[in-house]
């Protein structure tokens, strides 16, 4: 049995890597036949995040956002209930800090702090409205989270354009943000910044909250079996409740985080999108946040590599959209793989039946 | 008689790695009536679903007089004339018995179904094979039996020689089955070969030629039915002699655990499912709840767990009223329920086995640490204590309970709610689709539980189950209670029949011995 058990893992993991694989090759077959400097391009691509140190820290920048809205998509995917919202909450969460950073003059340090827990309170109460929505009239959370996205994102721009948008600026852009409220770098020459340690610390704390504690377990039961966690007691519209917060939360400090670490001023006049980025983290990892680390460098280091390759060549890096098309279709596909998988599975099925049932 | 229906080494492995049948021979002669006997989940129904083109054998061939044949779906296999009956019907409820009948093979007017020429059909069809049945009245208005009649008539009507019939006799009363057994022997008159799937031996006896008997998805022989007797049939079937009757120690009762008063349940189609029913349980004594499925004892169930709340009326456990409460509330005052579907209500398959025993106790002191962190190793010792005194088969305690089979995810149920402390056991079929080694084991648990001074509400489809278990019966009909009957071992299966069909019912005086406080 534990041999099997292994051999699905091991599978699911090959999975995922021929996954990786194919999706690489898709693209990079597609750059050799575009390409007038096909080789050179791909080399780019593939390679010349490890060039500089510079290049790499952007690696490491890039990494920062996608861990928190892969994180909070991984306990919204545990609580099977799919909703969207983590874009709403990073967008507010975002415009929120950028409130703090701009009308309020605060210590160093705290500065950020506070933006961070504003942002993350306010995240929070945004990523459980289609929960509720649906416990109290069973609206698909999907649809609802998706058309909300809609509203805070209106609401966001009305936010900047009212209260903070500098008239000076040419393009839209808000006031700069009070220096007190950049957050330090923690590598000499490089953007990178404390989010960095504060995303892999949240990493820690999410897997102990999914795995360790008895909140974890509820939200596990729920998930699995919604039945089931009803006839044990569990109260399910509370973990509902409680785990998209928490969900919500993550992903609005990591909007915080995002302004307080890499910009200056406010200036996304469309909604960042790392919501998606989230949910391919989350298929990626099979919404464990032990993995979501390694997920998030993968497409970080595609995304630099794809920016590289477009500003040196001639391959625009709209090739990552393809590259992610080809591995969410492959992974969310079940039966990719399936013969293979179903050919062990049966013979030691088989195998296993044989010595329980015919022999001794 | 020539053999119709030949399947040759038929072995079959279900998505997650469960053989359900392997290498079995099974062979048809035509115009016979043949019996596939086994326990749950020996792997009768799934040869039938590959023998009705439902399910694709995983290796072996199918042949039709002499020629192989593949099917795809079940399309195919009413093509070669093998139809099915089904344990669970497969009827429109807002169509007529005639629309139902020729659904799918429709005689159609201009545009749209000739009516008059389906229940045409229809009526000569039941002459035919003198099945009487009305062909203008909406299914949803007729019993189980008409129901039933009207899928074999389904089959008949596409053409069908071979018919398969699932457990037919599961959900009808005594007098219902004597009258399916006639139907069934003019078929086979008029040159239909019959699969009979049962586990009744009883009935086996009195129906079928043939036999052949399968055990853990092998089959184990094929015999003449007049050729071996009850007692080999049986243990050719479990492996090892099986004692059927229950040893049950003298019952001791004490005070009131349970009461119900003038419960009524109203479902969300506004059906009346649960009709002014009271009665109460004490300590020390098992109750059991019959009636044929569908005629309020799941409700009941639910509503006494805490899953539904009722329309009007009240339940007391321990004196408290529960009607107000949440499930975990009503757990803690002492309830312990076993759920009538454990992969529906029972586990969460995804998770491992320690974690299905703790569902209702993980937020309690032994198994969390440090206020909310949960302490694994506690619950490891926990788990493999249970696995060992509920026997269940298993990796470890870390093994996915998907994994398992169906007996030994039902101790892992049984083990979990028996593990709490629990004083009233709410049981709803407890040893549905299990193996025999698991359903001794696990009645044997409810009598020790009886012994221990617990009040325990037992509902079985399994008539035989109930009558052997309980201490008192109540019997169901309709969201009534139509009987109530201070000792379980005075009555018969025949005369539970009457009461279950509403044939018989008590006067309101003796119903209202079921309440003792």
């Amino acid at each position: 049995m534990r041999k099997w058990k292994h051999s699905v893992d091991l599978f699911e993991l090959l999975r995922i890597l021929l996954a990786l694989v194919i999706a690489i090759g898709v693209s990079a077959l597609l750059i050799l036949i575009t390409s007038e400097t096909p080789l050179y391009s791909l080399s780019v691509f593939l390679f010349a995040p490890f060039e500089k140190l510079k290049y790499f820290s952007n690696v490491l920048e890039m990494m920062i956002p996608l861990t928190f809205t892969g994180l909070s998509l991984c306990i919204v995917y545990q609580s099977k209930n799919f909703s969207l919202i983590a874009d709403g909450c990073f967008y507010m969460g975002a415009v929120v800090a950028s409130f703090v950073a701009i009308k309020f003059v605060l210590p160093v340090g705290l500065h950020p702090f506070v933006a961070m827990v504003i942002a993350g309170i306010v995240g929070g109460i945004i990523g459980v409205l289609p929960g509720i929505i649906k416990i109290k009239w069973q609206a698909n959370e999907l649809v609802s989270s998706l058309m909300m996205n809609y509203i805070f994102y209106f609401l966001g721009l009305y936010i900047i354009n009212y209260f903070l948008r500098d008239p000076q600026a040419s393009v839209f852009a808000s006031y700069k943000f009070n220096p007190t409220f950049a957050l330090p770098r923690i590598l000499e020459g490089t953007r990178l910044h404390v989010g960095f340690l504060i995303a892999m610390a949240s990493v820690v704390l999410v897997y102990f909250y999914i795995y360790k504690t008895k909140w974890g377990y509820e939200l596990r039961v729920v998930g699995d079996n919604l039945n089931f966690a009803k006839y044990s007691g569990i109260n399910t519209a509370k973990v509902l409740i409680v785990s998209q917060f928490i969900a919500g939360t993550l992903a609005g400090v990591g909007g915080a985080i995002e302004m307080s670490g890499m910009y200056k001023r406010f200036i996304w006049d469309s909604p960042a999108s790392y919501a998606w980025d989230g949910v391919i983290i989350a298929l990626l990892t099979k919404n464990n946040p032990k993995y979501v680390p390694f997920a998030a460098f993968f497409l970080s280091y595609l995304r630099i590599g794809a920016d590289l390759m477009s500003r040196r060549s001639d391959v625009d890096n709209q090739i990552i959209a393809i590259i992610q098309a080809v591995i969410i279709l492959l992974i969310a596909a079940e039966h990719f793989l399936a013969k293979w998988r179903l050919k062990s599975e049966n013979k030691t099925a088989k195998d296993k039946y044989i010595t329980a049932n015919l022999e001794g | 008689m020539t053999e119709i229906i030949k399947m040759d080494k038929i072995t079959k492995i279900y998505p997650g790695g469960v053989v359900a049948n392997y290498q079995v021979d099974f062979s048809l002669k035509e115009g016979e009536i043949h019996a596939l006997v086994g326990e749950n989940g020996a792997g009768k129904s799934t040869l039938m679903k590959m023998l009705f083109g439902m399910q694709r054998p995983t290796e072996g061939a199918i042949y039709l007089k002499g020629n192989p044949i593949v099917m795809k779906s079940s399309q195919d296999a009413l093509n070669y004339g093998i139809g099915m009956v089904h344990q669970h019907f497969m009827l429109v409820p807002s169509l007529t018995v005639a629309e139902n009948i020729v659904l799918g093979s429709e005689i159609k007017g201009k545009f749209f179904l000739d009516q008059k020429k389906a229940i045409e059909a229809t009526k000569a069809l039941a002459k035919k094979y003198k099945l009487s049945i009305d062909a203008n009245v909406k299914v949803r208005d007729i019993s189980v039996s008409q129901k039933q009649k009207v899928e074999i008539l389904k089959a008949l009507y596409r053409g069908a020689k071979i018919i398969i019939l699932d457990e037919p006799t599961a959900v009808l009363t005594p007098q219902e089955i004597v009258e399916l057994f006639e139907q069934l022997k003019l078929l086979k008159q008029s040159g239909h070969t019959i699969v009979f799937i049962s586990h009744k031996l009883h009935e086996i006896k009195k129906l079928c030629d043939r036999m052949t008997i399968m055990r853990d998805g092998r089959s184990v022989g094929v015999y003449e039915v007049d050729k071996v007797t009850e007692q080999e049939i049986s243990r050719l079937m479990v492996g090892r002699d099986v004692k059927l009757d229950i040893d049950k120690p003298e019952k001791h009762v004490g005070e009131t655990f349970l009461d119900v008063k003038d419960v009524t349940y109203v479902d969300e189609l506004g059906k009346t499912a649960v009709n002014k029913v009271s009665f109460s349980i004490r300590k020390g004594e098992i109750l059991g709840i019959a009636g044929i499925e569908g005629n309020g004892q799941s409700e009941l169930i639910e509503l006494v767990t805490g899953m539904k709340k009722p329309t009007m009326g009240e339940i007391y456990v321990n004196q408290h009223p529960i009607t107000q409460l949440g499930i975990k509330k009503i757990r803690q005052l002492g309830v312990a329920h076993i759920p009538e579907d454990r992969m529906e209500t029972g586990i969460a398959p995804k998770m491992d086995v320690a974690s299905n025993f703790i569902a209702d106790k993980y937020d309690n002191a032994p198994f969390v640490k440090n206020k909310f962190l949960l302490d694994y190793k506690k619950i490891a010792v926990f788990a493999k204590d249970l696995i060992a005194s509920f026997n269940v088969k298993t990796e470890g305690e870390k093994t996915l309970v998907s994994g398992l089979s169906g007996g030994n995810i039902q101790k892992v149920v049984v083990g979990r709610e028996f593990s709490s402390d629990s004083e009233l056991l709410v049981i709803n079929q407890p040893t549905r689709g299990i193996d025999v080694g698991a359903i001794e084991f696990i009645r044997k648990k409810i009598i020790e539980r009886r012994s221990n001074g617990n009040a325990v509400l037992l509902a079985s489809a399994d008539l035989n189950e109930i009558l052997s278990l309980s201490d008192a019966l109540i019997v169901m009909n309709s969201g009534h209670i139509v009987g109530y009957f201070p000792e379980a071992s005075e009555i018969t299966e025949e005369e539970m029949g009457l009461y279950m069909l509403g044939v018989k019912t008590q006067t309101a005086e003796e119903i209202r011995r079921a309440c003792h406080a």
